[in-house]
């Protein structure tokens, strides 16, 4: 860890050390905000700000920081970036800050941002810490966009609002899936996601917790 | 030249060691198999004689749903002609109205005709649903070098026999491959399944497209045709249960529906749900050969008739479906075909024999809460069977768990 080049702190988390796919760590926020891509690219772009901000911030002031209050104080750096994207986004673009409702507030409680402090922030310099929080918000970002274009596209016909797939209410051939705008279908597609990125990057397969029988081979039957 | 000896000089070489087409085996196995039984026997260790096994169990499912089948196809011509011919209605345009009336017409006093309008909606969703099916397990039997599964023999009939007749075939092949993939082979093919892959495939289309799963326009397939199923109508009151239900306005215009309709068919709804008593007569075959349990099914009947007597006994001024009898909510809707097919999957369902008295007994109340108490979903059994496949595990889990101690405490003492 402590000799880890700065690209690679930045470019690893995007698809070899996801924190939603490798990790499974902040579906929460991939299942509530991504029925549109809009909601989907506002959340994508107040994580970034908030991990590269508060890992910089955790990291700068680490050496001060009591071990039996960190979790405190790291939390209070946190909550104020967040009320400051929460206010930011009130201010300029309320109509989407009313869709994403408290979830903007909620992502105080998403586990990367907390994770990163406590496993990267506080044992990295700060611009080391930047870059990783740049990194994973990154990685982040990449899922939700994947889950909510897919969403957006096979639920409603359209992309950020542009109508891609004309669809049959309006006189054209596209049926809507109307469970694409329901929370499971956030759990299908970043299953899909990690199926295809697993089959692209066998070593993040895990060990399986217990061996299932094979099926008869066909070799054997002869 | 026999057709046995025609494959094993022409065409089997090609796929074995050596041919060049060796690695579309399974391919090959899957056809071969459903024409002869294998010649390959287990040699070595001791093994149970039994004339039964996989293959076996699958096609005699396969031969209890069969009367579902028909009976439900037949059913299906015999609702759109009725409207056809005694309520003015018009044949949905296209190439199955033009079939139907080429050769039979529109009469619904003509078996012949019900039969040919039913079998033109149906055979279509048979064979799309048979052809997704086997292009899904055929590529997860390549890729993973083994055989292709009976398993997908009954989940294919069994899933066309829970759809509404007009369903668009597009939709047959989504749904279907959404079972089979998200539903089994995900968690490793046949046999590995924690869910009900028809249920899985009909559950994906029930929320995916509710203007072509439910509603009251899907049932009949005439152009325009608006009808409730008789548990929506029930759900919004308008049915007596001692008299039935004559001339309700929307329905299916003045046509009787008595409690004997439910039983023995003639009403709308699912393809293969409409009629009780050939359920039964699946379920005899069943019960008969002992493949399914008849401990899921007494429970889920018990199940459902304790709280439906309780209802009643409470009874309601505002909701008409606490006053529904336990026989009606046995005959209508999906209740019978979930009771006989779906509850009783082996796979799917609780393994130890006090896990089923509970498996059955859950889904069977579920089905009546939903049915009486959820305004959102005039019908639960599909919900309430996927709810019970999912708790089934840990059921058996318990059951496991308190037999071990049981036996500690015999120890101890």
């Amino acid at each position: 860890m402590a000799a880890a080049k700065a690209t690679e702190v930045l470019f690893q988390p995007i698809f070899n050390n996801n924190p939603i796919a490798l990790q499974i760590l902040g579906i929460c926020s991939a299942l509530a905000i991504t029925t549109t891509l809009q909601t989907t690219i506002t959340m994508c772009l107040a994580v970034i700000f908030v991990l590269t901000c508060s890992n910089f911030f955790v990291s700068l002031i680490r050496t001060h920081i009591p071990t039996n209050v960190r979790i405190i104080v790291q939390m209070t750096i946190i909550t104020s970036l967040v009320i400051l994207v929460d206010q930011v986004l009130q201010a300029y673009a309320y109509e989407i800050s009313r869709q994403l409702s408290v979830f903007v507030g909620l992502i105080i409680t998403n586990c990367i941002i907390l994770g990163r402090a406590e496993a990267f922030a506080m044992n990295n310099s700060p611009g080391m810490a930047a870059a990783d929080g740049f990194g994973n918000a990154l990685g982040y970002s990449v899922v939700l966009l994947f889950v909510g274009a897919s969403r957006e596209l096979l639920g409603s016909g359209t992309l950020a609002g542009a109508e891609i797939l004309h669809p049959v209410a309006e006189g054209g051939w596209y049926a809507p899936n109307g469970l694409m705008l329901l929370p499971p279908a956030a759990f299908f597609l970043i299953g899909a996601f990690i199926w295809l990125l697993r089959a692209w990057k066998p070593d993040q397969v895990e060990e399986p917790q217990f061996r299932i029988a094979p099926n008869s081979r066909s070799v054997e039957a002869f | 030249m026999g057709l046995r000896k025609f494959i094993d000089e022409r065409i089997a070489p090609h796929f074995h060691e050596g041919g060049k087409l060796q690695r579309y085996y399974v391919f090959y196995e899957m056809f071969d198999t459903m024409l002869y039984s294998p010649a390959s026997t287990t040699r070595a260790g001791p093994h149970v004689r039994d004339g039964i096994d996989l293959k076996r169990v699958m096609i005699t499912v396969w031969f209890a749903a069969l009367p579902a089948l028909l009976v439900g196809m037949y059913n299906v011509g015999y609702q759109a002609n009725l409207q056809i011919t005694a309520f003015g209605y018009d044949p949905i345009p296209g190439w199955r109205t033009d079939l139907v009336a080429l050769y039979t017409g529109f009469d619904h006093t003509s078996a012949v005709a019900n039969v040919l309008h039913g079998a033109v909606y149906y055979v279509p969703i048979f064979v799309v649903t048979y052809l997704a099916g086997f292009l899904w397990e055929g590529l997860f039997a390549w890729k993973r070098g083994h055989e292709v599964n009976e398993g997908f023999f009954v989940t294919g009939i069994l899933f066309t026999l829970i759809l509404p007749p007009t369903i668009p075939l597009w939709q047959v092949f989504l749904g279907i491959s959404f079972g089979v993939v998200v539903g089994k082979e995900v968690f490793g093919g046949t046999g590995k399944n924690f869910l009900n892959p028809a249920l899985v495939g009909r559950a994906f289309l029930f929320f995916a497209y509710p203007a072509e799963m439910t509603g009251d326009t899907v049932w009949t397939a005439v152009d325009g045709f608006s009808g409730a199923t008789p548990l929506a109508m029930a759900a919004a009151g308008e049915l007596d249960y001692t008299a039935g239900l004559t001339g309700v306005a929307g329905t299916s215009a003045g046509v009787d529906l008595t409690w004997m309709h439910t039983a023995f068919g003639g009403i709308q709804g699912s393809i293969g749900e409409t009629s009780a008593v050939v359920i039964a007569l699946g379920a005899a075959i069943l019960l008969i050969t002992k493949i399914a349990s008849w401990r899921i099914m007494l429970g889920m009947f018990l199940g459902m008739f304790v709280p439906a007597v309780l209802f009643n006994l409470v009874g309601s001024d505002t909701n008409p479906m606490f006053a529904m009898p336990w026989y009606w909510h046995l005959t209508l809707g999906g209740f019978a075909f979930g009771l006989v097919y779906m509850a009783t999957d082996p796979v799917s369902a609780a393994m130890t024999n006090t896990g089923k008295w509970i498996f059955g007994v859950l889904i069977g109340v579920l089905v009546v809460l939903i049915r009486v108490i959820n305004p959102a979903f005039p019908e639960g059994v599909m919900l309430a069977i996927l709810f019970g496949n999912l708790c089934a595990p840990l059921i058996d889990h318990f059951v496991v768990q308190a037999n071990i101690r049981r036996r500690m405490r015999r120890k101890e003492v």
